[in-house]
């Protein structure tokens, strides 16, 4: 990636940048220069001062101190327009599509083509102009389609061809990756090359370091409001990047674990099986293990644990916990078994957002505390458990259990998800990608808790998008692909190619 | 300086469980040395018996709101009731006419319809998973033309005056209103049944995953929204000395109405006994001072719409402050 200096000046350059909210400083003087044609990574924990620095840059806030310059005039705009017309596009994490209008609507949105001295809406020069966007990043659909006909990667494209439709020199992509599967993620690194190959520049923000090593040019790394590293991307490698994320070595942030000696199963699989989702899975999961599930987006990962969990339904085989089979499993049930799930989307599926913590923290126990046959609910056995368990796994002492649970950050959200479920005291807990969208702080200390659970007993079954959190945390890692296990590897064995191959390795849809 | 403490004041009040409460006592007070006899014994009994019916409903349109439904059938079913347990203990012709065991025969059926018209809503809304809404009104319908094609719009008089003392007597009633409502309260506040209603009504799906039996304590709600409907019958027809399945028609609104400007929210999960006896409260009296003014019927129509729409405003207000 190392080529020659370029004579022309930098496209964009941001001089000594300073941002503070109430006293608090965000940026503390970044200054950076980015090149035509070039994308440039930007990392960082949540917090760091990633999106502050975009937001200044696409006009949604003022800088305190510090000057822009874009494609070699000052750059203040004082409104996302005002940056709009600049030539910068911003695509979000989450996407600002209008799912009830159609693509040509959405791409038109802020102006439509019109019949000449009428107000009229020229509709077929909106087709064609939004086919000609369209076929600009190889999406082939009708542009009469509504967009919430579409997948999160289609409409990822969509956006993008927005972006292209404003004519846009510099695109900045938040998180663009999440919600994709491995497919529609190739399909958008794929235009990415191309536009940059056309000299469009970017602003890449990604948790997914692989990617940003591989797709980026330049790295920038932010750690509080600070530049703490920045160079070409060969000069990185995720070690060294996380590293510096975090301002400690890799080797702190997981727990070291040991395999457990022979303990009893706790939850068993016996060819669970559903058409098209799962096919054959069988697998031991012991007491204090964890079992890691490795696999890509669709391979059939939270399907089995929503299927183990009751959440969906099976067509054949057997769940055993501790050794008697589960049979026609319902939440309710699983949970007297002793089964506890965190789910993978918290906001939707594990917390009541608006609810109090402490709502939040006893929504599960509550029926061991409300004994039959009245069901009254005895207050202060409650008050004593839900006080424990905030302890244990160090919830925020700040907020209080009156606070609604969301205004927690998102990492002592997700620990008061874990935290409901530890109060019924599972022995065995199914973990959908836990530390999804927290940062590396949070992270660390969900793993130290994990370790912790599994060194007193629980049987732990962990599904993670991350590999690096399967590698550090799992003693066996199970690898899925098209709903069937396909490697089973012990942790001497773990290698990171061997886990990859095999959850790739398929011949691929032509 | 001074504005930011005052709308730090501002909040604090708009935030304040009593709000409603407080601007009940001081509507009274305010209202006083113009209408004094608002404060005259003979009102004051006809407000309280008036509220008394409305409170019945108004809870169990609590239970429902928290869980995130609506219903509109209540209404309907304080008529059918009513004629039903009337057909079952008038002297003239009655199925159980003169027995001795007819007035809590005729108490147990009406309840018991109260409680399967419930339990019907329910099932269709949990079961059928058709929307609350529908369902309700659709039963409204149904249900208040059932009432009146029973009777043939005949009032059924006659009623065994034991049955007519327990929901006429001021005393009977409000004592079973007040039983009512302290079981209201506690089933709300310290069973385990509120607390899982409260955790449906911000999120069915957390809650099914968290092991709450979502379809049954959904269909608990509307089965407790039936059986207050039921209880209000009996007041209703021992008030007024008639069975007539007209009782209570005028009420829907109020109901809704008084439930919300207590501040029980329509999206679900927020809402209390106790703020919704100050909302019934606060409507009644409001009702009450306007007909003593001897404003016409469509001028406290309108009142009471702008009172309820400011309610909802101010539900919206409590909303941004408490995000912010």
């Amino acid at each position: 990636m190392s080529s020659p200096a370029p004579a022309a000046p930098p496209l964009l350059r941001f001089d000594r940048i300073q941002k503070s909210f109430f006293g608090v400083p965000v940026l503390q003087g970044i200054s950076l220069s980015l090149d035509q044609g070039r994308a440039l990574g930007l990392v960082g924990e949540n917090g760091a001062g990633k999106t502050t620095l975009m937001n200044i840059l696409g006009g949604n806030l003022a800088p305190d101190a510090g000057r822009i310059e874009f494609a070699g005039l000052p750059h203040q705009p004082r409104s996302p327009l005002e940056a709009a017309a600049a030539g910068i596009a911003f695509v979000h994490q989450e996407l600002n599509l209008f799912p009830n209008l159609s693509v040509a609507e959405n791409l038109h949105l802020t102006a439509f083509p019109r019949r000449r001295g009428f107000p009229v809406i020229h509709r077929a020069l909106l087709r064609a102009k939004t086919r000609a966007l369209l076929e600009q990043v190889s999406l082939d659909i009708d542009s009469d389609t509504p967009v919430e006909r579409l997948t999160a990667g289609e409409r990822q494209l969509v956006e993008i061809a927005k972006a292209l439709g404003i004519e846009a020199r510099l695109l900045i992509l938040d998180e663009p990756t999440t919600s994709l599967t491995d497919l529609e993620t190739r399909r958008l690194f794929d235009l990415l090359e191309r536009l940059r190959g056309q000299g469009m520049t970017m602003i890449y923000i990604s948790h997914h370091l692989a990617d940003v090593l591989r797709f980026c040019d330049h790295i920038a790394v932010l750690r509080d409001g600070e530049l703490v590293g920045s160079g070409p991307a060969s000069a990185f490698n995720a070690t060294r990047l996380i590293s510096l994320m975090v301002g400690r070595q890799l080797d702190q942030v997981f727990p070291g674990s040991a395999p457990p000696p022979d303990s009893p199963p706790v939850l068993e699989a016996r060819r669970l099986s559903h058409p098209g989702i799962i096919d054959q899975v069988s697998f031991t999961l012991r007491a204090g293990e964890i079992l890691g599930l490795s696999g890509l987006m669709g391979s059939g990962r939270s399907e089995l644990a929503r299927i183990l969990f009751g959440l969906d339904p099976f067509g054949a085989g057997e769940i055993l916990v501790e050794g008697k089979p589960l049979r026609r499993p319902r939440p309710i049930r699983c949970l007297r078994r002793g089964l506890a799930f965190v789910t993978e989307n918290r906001r939707e599926e594990g917390l009541c957002l608006e609810a109090s913590i402490a709502d939040n923290l006893l929504l599960v126990a509550l029926r061991d505390f409300a004994p039959p046959p009245a069901r009254w609910i005895r207050r202060r056995p409650l008050q004593a458990a839900a006080a424990r368990i905030r302890s244990a796994v160090r919830l925020t002492p700040t907020a209080l259990d009156s606070h609604p649970v969301k205004t927690l950050s998102g990492g002592n959200q997700q620990k008061v998800v874990l935290a409901k479920w530890l109060l019924s005291q599972p022995r065995v807990i199914i973990l959908d990608e836990p530390t999804r969208g927290i940062d590396v702080g949070a992270k660390c200390e969900f793993y130290q808790l994990i370790h912790d659970l599994a060194a007193r007993g629980t049987g732990i079954l962990l599904i993670s998008s991350e590999m690096e959190e399967l590698l550090g945390l799992c003693h066996r890692i199970l690898v899925l692909r098209q709903g069937a296990i396909r490697d089973e590897l012990q942790r001497p064995e773990f290698d990171r190619e061997r886990i990859l191959r095999a959850a790739l390795h398929t011949e691929r849809a032509p | 300086m001074k504005g930011a403490w005052l709308r730090r004041q501002g909040r604090r009040a708009l935030a304040s469980e009593y709000l409603v409460l407080a601007l009940s006592v001081a509507y009274f007070l305010v209202l006083l040395p113009w209408l004094p006899e608002l404060a005259h014994p003979r009102n004051l009994a006809n407000l309280f018996s008036r509220m008394l019916p409305l409170l019945l409903v108004a809870m169990g349109q609590t239970f429902v709101l928290i869980a995130g439904g609506i219903d509109l059938s209540v209404t309907a079913v304080i008529g059918l009731t009513s004629v039903l347990g009337a057909s079952l203990m008038t002297a003239d012709g009655g199925w159980m006419a003169g027995h001795a065991a007819a007035v809590p025969a005729g108490i147990a059926l009406m309840l018991l319809t109260g409680a399967l018209l419930g339990a019907a809503n329910g099932a269709a809304v949990t079961g059928l998973r058709m929307p609350p809404f529908m369902v309700t009104l659709t039963s409204m319908m149904f249900l208040g033309g059932l009432a009146v094609w029973l009777t043939q719009s005949q009032r059924i008089t006659g009623l065994p005056p034991a049955f007519l003392a327990l929901g006429g007597k001021p005393a009977c009633a409000f004592g079973l209103t007040l039983g009512a409502a302290l079981f209201a309260h506690l089933l709300l506040s310290r069973s385990l049944f509120g607390r899982w209603l409260y955790a449906i009504g911000h999120n069915p799906r957390v809650a099914a995953i968290s092991g709450v039996p979502v379809p049954t304590v959904t269909l608990a709600a509307y089965v407790l929204s039936g059986i207050s409907g039921a209880c209000a019958a009996i007041l209703f027809t021992g008030r007024l000395e008639t069975g007539s399945p007209v009782h209570g028609r005028e009420i829907l609104l109020d109901v809704i109405g008084a439930t919300v400007i207590g501040g029980t929210s329509l999206f679900g999960g927020k809402g209390k006994i106790l703020w919704t006896l100050y909302g019934v409260l606060f409507l009644t009296l409001v009702d009450a001072s306007l007909n003593l003014m001897f404003l016409s019927d469509f001028a406290i129509r309108m009142v009471k719409g702008a009172l309820i729409l400011l309610a909802a405003l101010i539900d919206a207000l409590r909303h941004r402050y408490e995000t912010a």
